[in-house]
């Protein structure tokens, strides 16, 4: 599995080289201030986690990195360049993909016109210029396969599929179209243990491949598992920003679930 | 993007094929072909002077008139959105053609592409404004249908100063127009009108977009889950403005129709056909929600309509009946497609 994800991902990702990298990143939605002073990086090779609570500011870092959202304060660097992305075009045009949680693939369409939305392999560029059907049908077919997904039948519709092979889809996919930068929106919130394990590890093949992963999830013990560095956001503000050797997985279960305001909670409590 | 070459693979294990009877039921159109046979099948029996060539290719004229435009609003509902005001954009096309070449004294051709331009517009607004402002397109488009329809009559009032078009017949280029949209040739006792042609070919053109097209993609795309569409770099504004203009443009299309084949047009004309077309493509097989159906389904139900628009008449009865009998045909296709649906994902399911 790790080794058809690397055969696919960019050959030119040392690890550790900085893919993303922001500095005092704010956004404010007209007078809300969704997010402010935020400092990430995202390293080849690596998995960036970014926990936190419903309200944090995770979706608004998300929307950023993946270009729904312009931010408007602080810096946005892709390989060391400032940016500011207008559109997710723009983004993927970066190599950065995102696989949301719960908008990952359109679930009336076929598994393999979802595998290649927005990447269509047609025979020219003119408008109405023919899509290569069998040729898509059978590379979705091969990859998936490669990737350890088995669909009963390519041409069924992707809404038939389990949550987590839908997201495994949407991995697959990104991956395949050169992603660089893999953002991954809570991948595992919806799904039982089991599954919840095999989009880990296609996390973990991501980043073996030499991805950026950002991890984005509420689970501390599912970041723990896969993850290099931890950001823990809390009312739009990191709160936490550690590596893995700097962080058990206590402290960051402790802060996850509020950390010094949850002391300060079970002190009130009062007991013991 | 890699790209790897495929060689011919052994077909895989665990690979499902599903049967003949199950991919024809997953098919938007089938449970509009079934009523249309159905229908088809009724009239033969109650109405003798259904049973001829000559009437079968009325139907077909009358189902043309209906399903150009319905193909575009089938488009439209794939891609999630509807569009009320396509009914009036047929006469607002014809009459700003006529009354423009009338007013200045110019030749039709120039009002006819003036009369593109402005549909064209209208199609862009009602996108545009749909994209921009978050509105459900049903509210967008019903004010522009409430506005076309004031503007034709107003408009009309104001220039010829009744509520009915002057005649076009005697303005220069109206002979090569009516070629273009209006003609009529016979195959021995049958006449073919040209439109049907058009239908047929719109119909394959859409048939071919849908299925076989990057455009086509990002339309079941936008229409199923826009906001997963946009997220993977699917224009989601660019296709649905897109799709709003080719709307206008087919009905701009039968405008022109309208227009040279009668010569003068009735100021009021076009209100309730936007239901119409909506009822095409829902009989069709189209998702009202959006993301499914096809362009085949569509003319099948605009067929549908053809054929008991006239067939009541051929049947001798009052044609009064006529939205009676077209209200119980799309009360029964949506549940025959609900049903059908039903049958098809279940099935394959389990499969």
């Amino acid at each position: 599995m790790t080794d058809t994800l690397a055969e696919h991902a960019d050959s030119h990702l040392h690890k550790g080289e900085p893919l993303i990298e922001m500095d005092g990143v704010g956004k404010s939605y007209g007078a809300i201030r969704a997010l402010r002073g935020i400092n990430l990086r995202v390293n080849a090779g690596e998995v960036t986690c970014v926990l936190g609570d419903n309200g944090a500011g995770k979706s608004t870092l998300i929307k950023i990195m993946s270009g729904l959202h312009p931010h408007n304060e602080g810096s946005l660097r892709v390989d060391g360049a400032e940016v500011s992305f207008s559109s997710p075009r723009e983004a993927l045009g970066h190599g950065i993909a995102t696989v949301y949680q719960d908008l990952a693939v359109v679930s009336l369409m076929e598994v393999w016109r979802n595998f290649f939305l927005g990447s269509e392999l047609t025979a020219g560029s003119y408008p109405l210029a023919g899509l290569k059907v069998k040729q898509m049908r059978e590379i979705a077919d091969t990859e998936l396969r490669k990737m350890g997904i088995v669909v009963k039948d390519i041409n069924q519709p992707i809404g038939t599929l389990s949550g987590g092979q839908r997201q495994c889809v949407a991995i697959a996919r990104a991956v395949y179209f050169g992603a660089r930068v893999l953002i991954l929106d809570e991948p595992t919130a919806a799904l039982g243990v089991k599954q919840s394990g095999v989009v880990l590890k296609y996390v973990a093949a991501a980043r073996d491949a030499g991805l950026g992963v950002v991890f984005i999830t509420h689970n501390p013990h599912h970041a723990y598992m896969v993850g290099d560095h931890f950001v823990i956001l809390k009312l739009g503000e990191t709160a936490l920003d550690k590596n893995r050797q700097q962080v058990s997985l206590d402290e960051l279960t402790t802060q996850m679930a509020g950390g010094d305001e949850l002391a300060e909670l079970s002190h009130e409590l009062g007991r013991q | 993007m890699t790209q790897t070459t495929v060689e011919a693979p052994a077909p895989p294990a665990g690979r499902v094929r599903l049967g003949l009877s199950n991919r024809l039921l997953a098919r938007p159109e089938i449970g509009a072909l079934v009523a249309a046979i159905i229908i088809f099948i009724f009239f033969l029996i109650l109405a003798p002077s259904f049973r001829s060539a000559e009437s079968f290719f009325t139907v077909l004229y009358q189902s043309s008139v209906i399903g150009i435009v319905a193909v575009g609003v089938g488009l439209l509902m794939i891609g999630g959105e509807f569009d009320l005001s396509a009914g009036v954009i047929v006469y607002t096309a014809g009459l700003a053609n006529s009354m423009f070449c009338w007013y200045f004294g110019v030749n039709l051709w120039v009002g006819a592409f003036i009369s593109l331009a402005l549909c064209l517009l209208i199609g862009f607004l009602n996108g545009y404004l749909v994209m921009r402002t978050g509105i459900p397109s049903f509210l967008i488009t019903l004010g522009t249908f409430f506005v076309l329809q004031g503007a034709n009559l107003g408009v009309t009032k104001l220039v010829t100063g009744t509520v009915s078009s002057t005649d076009v017949s005697q303005i220069a280029g109206y002979d090569s127009l009516g070629k273009v949209f209006s003609s009529s040739f016979k195959v021995g006792s049958v006449t073919i009108w040209t439109s049907v042609i058009w239908w047929f070919l719109f119909v394959a053109l859409a048939t071919w977009a849908l299925q076989r097209t990057r455009v086509g993609n990002w339309i079941f795309a936008v229409g199923g889950n826009a906001d997963s569409a946009r997220a993977v770099g699917v224009p989601v504004m660019r296709t649905k403005i897109g799709l709003f203009m080719t709307v206008s443009f087919l009905g701009w299309f039968v405008g022109m129709h309208q227009l040279y084949r009668f010569n003068t047009l009735q100021a009021g004309g076009g209100v309730g056909n936007e239901f119409i077309y909506i009822i095409a493509a829902v009989v069709g097989g189209t998702l009202l929600t959006g993301g499914y159906g096809n362009a085949i389904g569509v003319a099948i139900g605009a067929f549908i309509f053809g054929m008991t628009s006239l067939g009541i008449i051929y049947a001798g009865w009052d044609p009064n009946w006529f939205k009676a009998f077209l209200g119980v045909m799309l009360l029964l296709a949506v549940l025959v497609n609900l049903y059908v649906k039903r049958m098809s994902t279940m099935r394959r399911a389990g499969s």
